[in-house]
C-alpha cells in the first residue's frame, strides 16, 4: 500500500470517528428513552392491571351525584347531578363514580382532587369496607392544608355515599400503602364512615357538624352546599 | 401550661406559596407572637420546636402528654381558603375503644378530651371571627393527625393562606391571631376540668 492510499484510509477513518462521536450521544439518548418506555413503572403496571371501568352498553344511565367544590364557597362541597352509565356491581360502580370525580367538573376551579391523581384499584370487603387505592399524586398534588385535604376526602366519601350504598366505610391507600396523612395534615390511618345510616351507631364520627352551618345558596341544578369538615365521618 | 406546636419544619416546609412563602417558616414566627401574648396573660408556654427542626407527630404529642393540665395548639397556614380568614379545628368523636381497662390508648389519646377541645376551639374561633371577617363563628371538625395522639384539650389554628401575593398580608394577621388565642384561652380556662377529676366528682 503506497503512502497516498494510506492517507486516504486515515482520512476515511477520521471521518468515521467524527460521525460516530456526533451520533453516539443521540443513540444513547434514544436507547434510554426506549428503555424508559418499555419498562413501565410499578404504578403504570398497576394502572394497566386495573384500567378505568368503561361503561357497558347494558349499564343504565342514572343521575349520579358528584361532590365537587361549591362555586359559592370554596370551603364547601356541592352535589352536581351528572348523567352516567353506572354498573349495578358496587365495585365497578365505585370505580366509575370515582373516576368521574377525578376527571373533575366543567370548571377546573371547582376540582377537589388533583388532575394527575388516578384511582389504581377499588376493593369492597364483605363488611362494607371500601378500599380505594390512589396513585401517589393524590398525596403529592393535593394542596397542603387542613381545609383542602378535608375537602378532598369529603368529596370522595360523599360521592361514594350518594352513589354506592353498599360502601359503608372507606379506607384510603396511596400506591397500595397506608400513609399517615394525605398531604401533611389529614389523618389517613383511620377509616372514614361513608354510609352513616348503615353504620349506626357511629363509633368514630369524623366530620359531624359541630353546630349547624349556615346553608349556602345552591347552585343551579344542584343541592345546597355542604361545608367541608362537616359531613365525612371516620372511625 | 400551653404547648404551642409550630407545624412542619426541617425537610418538611408544609404549604408553599408562589412568592417563596413557606408555612414552616411563618408558623414559627406566629408561635413566638402567640407565646408573647400568652405569657403576658400569665400562661406558661412550651414549644414543640424552636427552630427549623421537624419532630414527629408522636414526639410533639409526647411533650403535651407529659404535662398535667396542659392545652395544645398546633399552628398552620393553608394553601387554600379565603385570604385573611382563620379557622379552628378540633377532632370529631372518637371510638369507645379509646380506653381499655382505664388505660388510654395512645392512638386515641384525644378521645377523652374531644368535648373540652370543642369548647376551647369555640372560644378561640369566636375571638378570631370578631377580628377576621369571613372566618367561621364556630370550631370545625376535621381529622387532623396531630390532634389524635394528644391527651389534652387540643386545637389546630389555620390561617389562609400562603397564596397571598404579599407576605406582609400574613404578617399583619399574626398579632391579631396571637391575641385571639390568648383571649380565647382565658375564656376557656374556667371550664377546663380534667376528665379524671370530672369523673371523680360525679
Amino acid at each position: 500500500m503506497n503512502g497516498r492510499w494510506r492517507r486516504w484510509l486515515l482520512a476515511g477513518l477520521c471521518v468515521v470517528v467524527v460521525i460516530a462521536a456526533i451520533y453516539f450521544p443521540k443513540l444513547k439518548r434514544r436507547v434510554k428513552t426506549t428503555a424508559h418506555i418499555t419498562q413501565p413503572s410499578e404504578e403504570q403496571a398497576r394502572r394497566e392491571l386495573t384500567p378505568p371501568s368503561p361503561a357497558s352498553a347494558s349499564d343504565p344511565i342514572v343521575k349520579a351525584r358528584m361532590f365537587w367544590a361549591s362555586d359559592e364557597d370554596e370551603s364547601a362541597l356541592a352535589p352536581v347531578a351528572v348523567d352516567l352509565a353506572l354498573s349495578p356491581d358496587p365495585v365497578l360502580r365505585a370505580k366509575q363514580v370515582l373516576n368521574t370525580l377525578l376527571a373533575g367538573p366543567v370548571s377546573s376551579d371547582l376540582r377537589t382532587l388533583p388532575p394527575d391523581a388516578a384511582l389504581l384499584a377499588f376493593y369492597l370487603l364483605a363488611d362494607g369496607t371500601g378500599v380505594a387505592d390512589f396513585s401517589e399524586a393524590l398525596g403529592t398534588s393535593t394542596p397542603s392544608g387542613i381545609q383542602s385535604e378535608q375537602l378532598a376526602v369529603d368529596s370522595i366519601a360523599r360521592t361514594l355515599e350518594a352513589n354506592v350504598p353498599q360502601v359503608k366505610r372507606l379506607k384510603i391507600l396511596i400506591h397500595g400503602q397506608e400513609v399517615d396523612t394525605l398531604a401533611g395534615h389529614l389523618d389517613l390511618t383511620q377509616m372514614f364512615v361513608v354510609n352513616r345510616k348503615a353504620t349506626q351507631p357511629p363509633t368514630f364520627s369524623f366530620g359531624r357538624p359541630l353546630k349547624p352551618a349556615a346553608a349556602s345558596p345552591a347552585p343551579a341544578g344542584s343541592e345546597p352546599a355542604v361545608s367541608a369538615a362537616s359531613k365525612t365521618t371516620k372511625r | 401550661m400551653v404547648v404551642l406546636d409550630p407545624a412542619h419544619g426541617g425537610t418538611d416546609p408544609g404549604a408553599r406559596g408562589a412568592q417563596g412563602i413557606r408555612e414552616s417558616d411563618l408558623v414559627i414566627e406566629l408561635t413566638f407572637l402567640v407565646r408573647r401574648a400568652l405569657e403576658a396573660t400569665g400562661f406558661q408556654v412550651l414549644q414543640t420546636r424552636n427552630g427549623n427542626e421537624n419532630p414527629s407527630f408522636d414526639d410533639r404529642s409526647t411533650l403535651a402528654n407529659a404535662q398535667r393540665g396542659a392545652v395544645f395548639v398546633t399552628l398552620h397556614i393553608s394553601s387554600t381558603g379565603l385570604p385573611g380568614t382563620v379557622r379552628v379545628y378540633s377532632l370529631p368523636d372518637m371510638p369507645s375503644r379509646a380506653s381499655v381497662g382505664g388505660i388510654l390508648s395512645w392512638d386515641f389519646a384525644q378521645a377523652s378530651y374531644v368535648t373540652l377541645s370543642r369548647k376551647f376551639g369555640d372560644a378561640v374561633q369566636a375571638q378570631l371571627a370578631q377580628r377576621f371577617k369571613g372566618s367561621p363563628s364556630n370550631v370545625q371538625a376535621a381529622s387532623v393527625r396531630q390532634l389524635r395522639t394528644t391527651a389534652a384539650p387540643a386545637i389546630a389554628v389555620e390561617l389562609s393562606s400562603v397564596s397571598v401575593q404579599d407576605r406582609g398580608d400574613l404578617d399583619k394577621m399574626m398579632p391579631g391571631v396571637a391575641d385571639a388565642i390568648a383571649r380565647g384561652l382565658t375564656v376557656f380556662r374556667p371550664s377546663y376540668v380534667l376528665p379524671s377529676e370530672a369523673g371523680a366528682r360525679q
